[in-house]
């Protein structure tokens, strides 16, 4: 699974990167972000653009991963 | 709670946090000042002693609310988190940038908005150069800008600057040593709780909504997402209304009394400033106190960027005046930028672009 480290980074960057790692990715990315609202960003992103996501909390940052 | 998950609750934070604004207008706050970030930082500046401008210096109880707003309201909701280490003194010029373009425009981007909602036509020039100055940070991060990450750090590192600020009031409340203007801008202000609760009350709302003014702009240019400009909006209509209602809404460049000048070119530059620099810092003025209350020690050196930046307007003379009335002669007396001011903002532009463009995202791994 592609995977995209955003964590610690600065907005607009996970948003950037995540939509970088979309583009060329035909199956499930992972996303890691730090921040609550970055976790939230992602998601929309992901509904916004038709794709399924589902996220969960690890040891201090965020997973989303995009269908 | 979520204010950030459709834009009509982005739009209902924008009318809270206008509102607030127009209630200090109305209690006692500068005519179309009401909130701004950067003369409020610079008035706070002064009180402490930063700089020696009798006119601008008191502890605004608004930054003191936005910071401790922020703080407790993130604690409440577990978003707070203690981080730092991204880049922290490339943020403190950067703090220092946004306010020295603030102050030659005269307002961060949250006065600008204000001051567009009272027909104030400076504002909307400035506002070309606001887009200009986002839209040049948005060039430099599709070219891969980054000050690279934050890590976490010990808990009480994010607790700084709102202890700090909760040092302030006390001192505000319970003592004589801070500076107060007894004329000027520093003279005009709300009753000292009213200013607290509404700065306690914006602070809260705008880290729910995550209210940027510099982001909401990014985000259009960049995304096509106009969810955060749904806060702008908002806002800009309750002040709109008000300003209607009250009779303060004044169309023109050149009116007395609103702390405002028309040397359109530095309005244009002052602003261009802001929005570039904000951009590469992660968000405006508003936005950095907000993340500096929920514990991003990156945003708290930003905000004491800010602070000496402010101070540095008023020592070496780089603010701009605003249009004034001659009380003697009841002639109208243009306000202006300082050849200081001028020279200041070019070299914060240069140094913007340097900063935009040897910071690159694979180095900040």
């Amino acid at each position: 699974m592609k995977e995209v480290d955003a964590r610690g980074l600065s907005c607009p960057e996970p948003l950037m990167l995540t939509a970088e790692a979309l583009k060329g990715a035909s199956g499930p990315v992972k996303i890691l972000v730090t921040e609550p609202h970055q976790k939230m960003n992602v998601e929309k992103y992901a509904k916004d653009h038709g794709r399924k996501s589902t996220a969960g909390e690890k040891d201090g940052y965020f997973e989303v991963v995009i269908e | 709670m979520n204010l950030s998950d459709s834009k009509k609750k982005l739009a209902l934070a924008g009318v809270i946090c206008g509102l607030v604004a127009a209630c200090l207008a109305f209690l006692g706050n500068p005519a179309n000042m009401a909130f701004c970030i950067a003369c409020f930082i610079r008035d706070t500046a002064g009180a402490l002693g930063m700089h020696q401008a009798e006119v601008v210096q008191y502890a605004r109880p608004e930054i003191i609310g936005l910071v401790l707003g922020a703080f407790i309201i993130s604690v409440g909701t577990k978003e707070y988190r203690s981080t730092g280490g991204s880049s922290p003194m490339i943020r403190f010029v950067l703090g220092m940038i946004i306010v020295i373009g603030s102050l030659v425009f005269l307002g961060c981007p949250l006065r600008m908005i204000i001051r567009m909602s009272a027909g104030d036509l400076n504002a909307w020039v400035a506002l070309i150069g606001f887009i200009l100055g986002v839209a040049t940070g948005v060039f430099a991060l599709k070219k891969g800008f980054s000050l690279g990450r934050a890590h976490a750090v010990n808990k009480s590192g994010g607790t700084m600057l709102p202890v700090m600020m909760a040092g302030i009031l006390i001192l505000a409340l319970a003592s004589s040593v801070l500076k107060a203007s007894e004329a000027g801008p520093g003279s005009m202000h709300a009753p000292l709780i009213a200013s607290l609760i509404g700065g306690l009350v914006f602070g809260a709302v705008a880290q729910k909504s995550r209210m940027c003014f510099a982001g909401s702009i990014r985000d259009v240019i960049l995304m096509k997402n106009f969810d955060l400009f749904s806060v702008i909006a908002g806002l800009f209509v309750v002040m709109l209304v008000f300003n209607l209602a009250t009779g303060r809404f004044v169309v023109g460049f050149d009116t007395p009394g609103i702390i405002a000048h028309s040397n359109h070119l530095w309005n244009i530059l002052g602003m261009y400033t802001v929005g570039f620099a904000a951009t590469l810092a992660g968000g405006c003025p508003l936005r950095q106190l907000i993340l500096a209350g929920q514990g991003s020690s990156d945003s708290a050196v930003t905000v004491m960027g800010m602070f000496v930046g402010a101070a540095l307007c008023h020592t070496l003379g780089l603010a701009a005046s605003g249009t004034a009335m001659n009380a003697e002669t009841q002639e109208i007396v243009a306000g202006a930028v300082p050849p200081h001011g001028k020279v200041a903002c070019i070299v914060c532009i240069i140094v913007c672009f340097v900063i935009a463009f040897t910071n690159k995202r694979d180095e900040a791994k």
